[in-house]
């Protein structure tokens, strides 16, 4: 029953065809409302065709915002600020974590490992209240810090790393002691390097939750120059009746295009890290 | 696979884990210690004092017949959004695996949504469905439907569904697709030649061996949709109209956060992390050794 080599699979296509046209719809519809009349899409009237001369929204809601906001650049540096903050951190921090439970012998080795493990069962989502309450007692509401501090750790990314590490020969580690290196320079010179690839994937996937995050940034802040841009697109869309939609619109394109790009760029390490570390 | 070779030291070791272990401690075991507290205890007459209290904010919580719905709401909102999401992940997956013309392009363009965050899903399906400014939201009220979800509760519900669902099927498809690749080529081609044809294949064959994939996907979807759901039902609908689209993430939310009823709010609280608790069980108990490998 082979099919003849020559004859493209239709179905196939059709279908795929349907399922890249579910998501990229919507994207184009907004990217095309942007660039049109907010009267206009107010009555209805939206052209599925960008009128491309007309991309001056853009500038205008990256330098002043729209309905009172901050400018959109304000709020897209906040948004980057807390990916990249969120991501070096965890990575920072979990790197550190799983080298010491993996290379070192200590009293409560396994003890540390499954406090942090454990956290697995703490979502944000399931300690709104009190953490707000710590949140304040620490004074980290309404700055910059509460936004990435307290997300950074992380039981997933020691997972993976102490996963990793394990894998790592013990005979590189005989080697490096017989030349004399140290703890410090092994992970320097041989560990890092050698789970770049680890490292990079999860950059990506950090990035991506950093810049997603919605509920934390709405529990600890109110002011709005820490809005970031997630926020910022919630509330404006909250504000149906008088919306100049075209900008609205022209937003959510500049939300979209950051996280999107580094999914795209880094496709090839993103898709590897993503299926072999979390299963 | 304990390594036979470490460092000695004592110090450096406790030193590389302090911060991981202090921000545990002050953002995780803390608060979660905090919700258990607020959920025992009340605040008097006077809120000045917290009272002692057993059981009671769990008992009036289990007595309330809008934390009942709301529980069963968000039971079938999260297995209706997973089985949506995977579904069209899966079918997705089978023909971006066969070989075709263009499957490089293909993956990619299934692949981004991944991006997108669950409250930029809300706002693209705002666009399309709003009944005022929605290309299809307008366009079905033009044509007799009545269409709106700001009013109507179980079209309210479909579109949280579909806007969460939606998001969550670049997800769902990178692991499917990565799950039918591992199947050994072999083990199709000896389908094939013992005459299994399409579906018949699929069904007795592929989805068979991809079936770790699947329990593994199932469980991060309820997961999903009954946390990171937030941000998507509370840009499009608050919850709302009414109460027809609050989960209970959503409820914790508006009780603790807006309505302020920290004892109630608490004890909620404890049930979802009882909730995650299970669910992770579960998870480990069917798949342990592929987490912990």
């Amino acid at each position: 029953m082979r099919r003849p080599l020559d004859r493209p699979d239709y179905f196939a296509h059709i279908i795929l065809i349907l399922g890249v046209m579910l998501f990229a719809f919507p994207v184009w519809l907004v990217f095309a409302g942007s660039t049109q009349d907010p009267d206009a899409i107010m009555r209805g009237d939206l052209s599925l065709i960008p009128d491309l001369t007309n991309l001056s929204v853009y500038t205008r809601v990256l330098l002043h915002g729209t309905m009172g906001t901050e400018p959109v650049w304000h709020m897209l540096l906040i948004s980057f600020g807390m990916a990249v903050a969120i991501a070096t951190g965890k990575i920072f921090i979990s790197v550190l974590s799983a080298y010491a439970v993996v290379f070192f012998r200590f009293p409560f080795r396994q003890t540390a490992f499954w406090l942090i493990f454990v956290t697995l069962m703490l979502p944000v989502e399931v300690r709104i209240i009190p953490t707000y309450a710590v949140m304040s007692g620490f004074a980290l509401i309404n700055t910059f810090t509460g936004l990435w501090v307290p997300l950074i750790a992380s039981a997933t990314a020691t997972l993976l790393f102490r996963q990793v590490f394990t894998a790592i020969p013990d005979e590189l580690l005989e080697a490096a002691r017989i030349d004399g290196a140290g703890p410090l320079r092994f992970l320097r010179d041989i560990v890092l390097p050698v789970s770049g690839a680890n490292i990079a994937a999860l950059f990506v996937i950090l990035f991506v939750y950093g810049w997603n995050q919605y509920l934390w940034p709405l529990l600890v802040s109110t002011d709005p120059s820490l809005d970031t841009i997630v926020i910022g697109i919630v509330k404006m869309i909250g504000q149906e009746t008088q919306t100049d939609w075209s900008a609205v619109m022209a937003t959510a394109v500049l939300a979209l295009l950051p996280p999107v790009a580094v999914v795209v760029l880094m496709q090839r390490w993103f898709v590897a890290g993503l299926t072999e570390g979390e299963k | 696979m304990d390594r036979r070779t470490v460092f000695n030291g004592r110090l450096l070791p406790v030193v590389l884990l302090l911060p991981q272990l202090l921000l545990t401690l002050f953002f995780f075991y803390w608060p979660a210690a905090e919700a258990v507290w607020s959920s025992l205890t009340t605040q008097d007459a006077f809120g000045q004092d917290w009272v002692f209290v057993g059981l009671d904010n769990f008992q009036d919580l289990f007595d309330d017949p809008l934390y009942l719905d709301s529980a069963v709401r968000t039971v079938f909102f999260c297995l209706s959004v997973s089985v949506l999401a995977m579904c069209i992940a899966l079918a997705l997956a089978v023909f971006a695996d066969r070989q075709i013309a263009g499957r490089g392009v293909y993956r990619t363009l299934l692949i981004w949504p991944y991006a997108i965050a669950p409250a930029m899903s809300a706002v693209l399906f705002l666009f399309v469905l709003n009944p005022r400014v929605g290309l299809l939201g307008r366009w079905l009220n033009r044509h007799g439907v009545a269409w709106d979800y700001t009013l109507n509760g179980s079209q309210a519900m479909l579109m949280v569904m579909s806007a969460s669902a939606w998001k969550q099927v670049s997800y769902n498809f990178i692991f499917f697709l990565a799950g039918l690749q591992s199947i050994p080529r072999a083990v199709i081609e000896a389908a094939r030649m013992d005459g299994a044809k399409g579906w018949r294949r699929f069904r007795t064959i592929t989805f068979p061996l991809l079936s770790p994939t699947t329990f593994f996907l199932l469980v991060v979807n309820v997961v999903y949709a009954a946390f990171d759901t937030f941000g998507t039902i509370y840009a499009l609908t608050q919850g709302g109209p009414g109460k027809d689209t609050e989960t209970l993430v959503i409820k914790v939310f508006r009780d603790g956060v807006i309505n302020q009823d920290i004892g109630s709010s608490s004890a909620q609280s404890v049930v979802l992390m009882l909730g995650v608790i299970l669910i992770t069980a579960i998870q480990f108990r069917f798949m342990g050794k592929r987490t912990l490998s």
